[in-house]
């Protein structure tokens, strides 16, 4: 479990984050966002007990950062952002120093060694030097040290970044495996990714946050409209004109001109998709397609980053 | 001191792992071998003309004298050696963001510290070892006394601890090991050759205060087989001096972010 509270970082004048508070709940996946630059790696090194906070608490499984620093190292397992690693050192040398570093016995090392090992598909260069390593097994290295020791909260900083998309599935399969009784934060800024793993995303902007939910809530709560999308066969001038009157109707766009498709903005309380089947029947067009259009949380984080800057341009 | 083997076994393995060592230690024991070599026959040439005009030197005792310059020629090799061996105790960690895993693994700065300079002192025990072979085997020849060997030696790992505390504080200054290697050379190279001024300076109090500085002042006694509590106080409080500032100036780093 992971709680911070009103955290807030200065690097000499300048404010990296700013009053960030959040829960991670034991057990739990949650997905940390925001633009580059926003503050994540901070509050992350925050947490992690590399740097101290400016001011504001954060306890990791009950544990104060300021004051049980060493009993938390000992309970987290972290993957810095960029995957720092030894690179002069074979991949089993480092896996060593990992472990004994984080204190696992030296009769349990070996076994200890070969499950992360194994965990990580890290059997065929256990014997090769880091630094001749390809990024993606880097990646797996980075992530086998952070298990050593069977950690209770993993901290991944971008854990996927700069891999080629079978190896970002690689490593989300890993991840997937590994939530079973553990509670992870994961910091990234690819988002179909954290819609995937995470049941819960705090959303970070410009040192703040912005939103605490799990996807699905953010994006009703944002939908201020819903959005039907239409596609019909035949001749449609007659339907294009009776479904503007439909009640609940508030807009018609046409995709792109000369094609039958169509995106129809209606009231998000009441589903039109039987009203607007029934009339494009009684009108005589064939009906292709008719779906309502999620948010993607591609959106509500653009919609979130960019109406923060809006704001603020408003008030300056 | 929580991390202090796995971090010093790391170091260790780094450095034999690394070029850096080997072209170091080459180089190093090429000096010292040429510079045996050389001594060796200076002391053989001064022995004769002893032979002839015994009144020359009535009390010189020809190892001792031998000792005496090849541990002095030893500690100036050691100040090009000491920088290249400390520089990259932590600008490498800095530069890679390894310092990063580093310190969020459950070790305290004092284990860390500890590893890494017990390593670096290995790493010179290594290199100075190398070089007692020759030293013993002539010793034994001439049957002469094990006294200078043991004090020379003595000292000369207390100057090396110096050296290195020196460079470990100068490799945290900096990302660059390149810069921590230039600090660490040049403050050590004042610091030899500050006493050199001591004569030179009025009012005389201040010239005293600089040969006590000096690093090279409290060398010449053990260079001579003798053994001054002073000395030993000297280079320990300068190594601790050293080790306290690097300890400050990491938990400075990180609370600078």
């Amino acid at each position: 479990m992971i709680e911070a509270e009103g955290l807030t970082k200065f690097y000499g004048p300048r404010g990296a984050i700013k009053d960030v508070s959040f829960q991670v709940e034991k057990g739990e996946v949650v997905g940390f966002l925001g633009p580059n630059g926003a503050g994540k790696s901070t509050t992350i090194r925050i947490l992690t007990c590399y740097i101290p906070p400016s001011s504001g608490t954060a306890t990791v499984e009950g544990l104060d950062i300021l004051e049980d620093s060493l009993r938390i190292r000992q309970t987290i397992g972290y993957l810095p952002e960029s995957v720092p690693l030894y690179n002069e050192l074979t991949v089993d040398r480092f896996l060593r120093f990992a472990a004994g570093a984080k204190g696992v016995g030296a009769k349990r090392i070996g076994a200890e060694i070969s499950r992360v090992v194994s965990t990580c598909g890290l059997e065929k260069v256990s014997n090769r030097i880091i630094g001749n390593l390809s990024k993606g097994f880097k990646q797996r290295v980075g992530l086998a040290q952070a298990l050593l020791n069977n950690p209770s909260v993993l901290i991944l900083d971008e854990p996927t970044i700069g891999l080629d998309p079978t190896q970002i599935i690689e490593i989300r399969r890993i991840i997937e495996e590994l939530r079973e009784d553990r509670t992870i934060l994961l910091s990234s800024h690819i988002l179909p990714e954290v819609a995937q793993i995470c049941k819960r995303v705090v959303i970070i902007n410009k040192g703040q946050i912005v939103a605490t939910d799990s996807p699905a809530n953010l994006t009703s709560q944002l939908q201020k409209t819903s959005t039907i999308v239409l596609e019909l066969s035949g001749p449609h001038e007659e339907f294009t004109r009776a479904v503007e009157n439909l009640p609940g109707v508030q807009k018609v766009l046409r995709t792109s001109n000369g094609t039958s498709k169509f995106q129809i903005e209606t009231d998000p309380t009441v589903d039109m998709r039987p009203d607007i089947a029934a009339l494009a029947v009684r009108k005589g067009c064939g009906l292709l397609e008719l779906r309502t259009l999620q948010l993607s949380l591609e959106e509500i984080f653009m919609q979130l980053v960019t109406e923060e800057s809006t704001q603020e341009g408003a008030e300056s | 001191m929580k991390g202090f083997w796995p971090v010093y076994k790391k170091e260790l393995y780094e450095m034999f792992m690394s070029r850096i060592f080997y072209a170091l230690a080459f180089f190093f024991l090429l000096l010292c071998g040429v510079f045996f070599y050389l001594i060796l026959q200076q002391i053989v040439m001064f022995s004769y003309q002893v032979a002839q005009n015994p009144q020359i030197a009535q009390n010189v005792s020809m190892p001792e004298l031998f000792m005496r310059s090849f541990l002095w020629n030893i500690s100036v090799i050691m100040l090009f050696v000491a920088p290249l061996l400390t520089m990259r105790l932590y600008a490498e960690e800095r530069k890679n963001g390894t310092m990063e895993l580093l310190y969020t693994y459950p070790v305290t700065d004092l284990g860390t510290l500890a590893g890494k300079f017990a390593a670096c002192m290995t790493t010179f025990a290594v290199l100075l070892a190398a070089t007692l072979p020759g030293v013993i085997m002539l010793a034994s020849i001439a049957g002469s006394s094990w006294k200078p060997i043991v004090c020379g030696y003595g000292g000369l790992v207390l100057l090396g601890s110096a050296f290195i505390s020196l460079g470990t504080f100068a490799s945290t200054l900096t990302s660059n090991q390149i810069v921590a290697a230039i600090v660490t050379f040049g403050v050590l190279l004042m610091l030899w050759f500050i006493g050199d001024a001591k004569s030179a300076v009025n009012p005389p109090v201040v010239g005293n205060i600089l040969g006590y500085l000096s690093v090279s002042d409290h060398f010449k006694g053990m260079v001579k087989g003798l053994l001054d509590s002073r000395d030993i106080v000297y280079y320990g409080a300068f190594s601790a001096l050293f080790l306290f500032l690097t300890l400050r100036q990491m938990s400075s780093y990180r609370w600078r972010g």
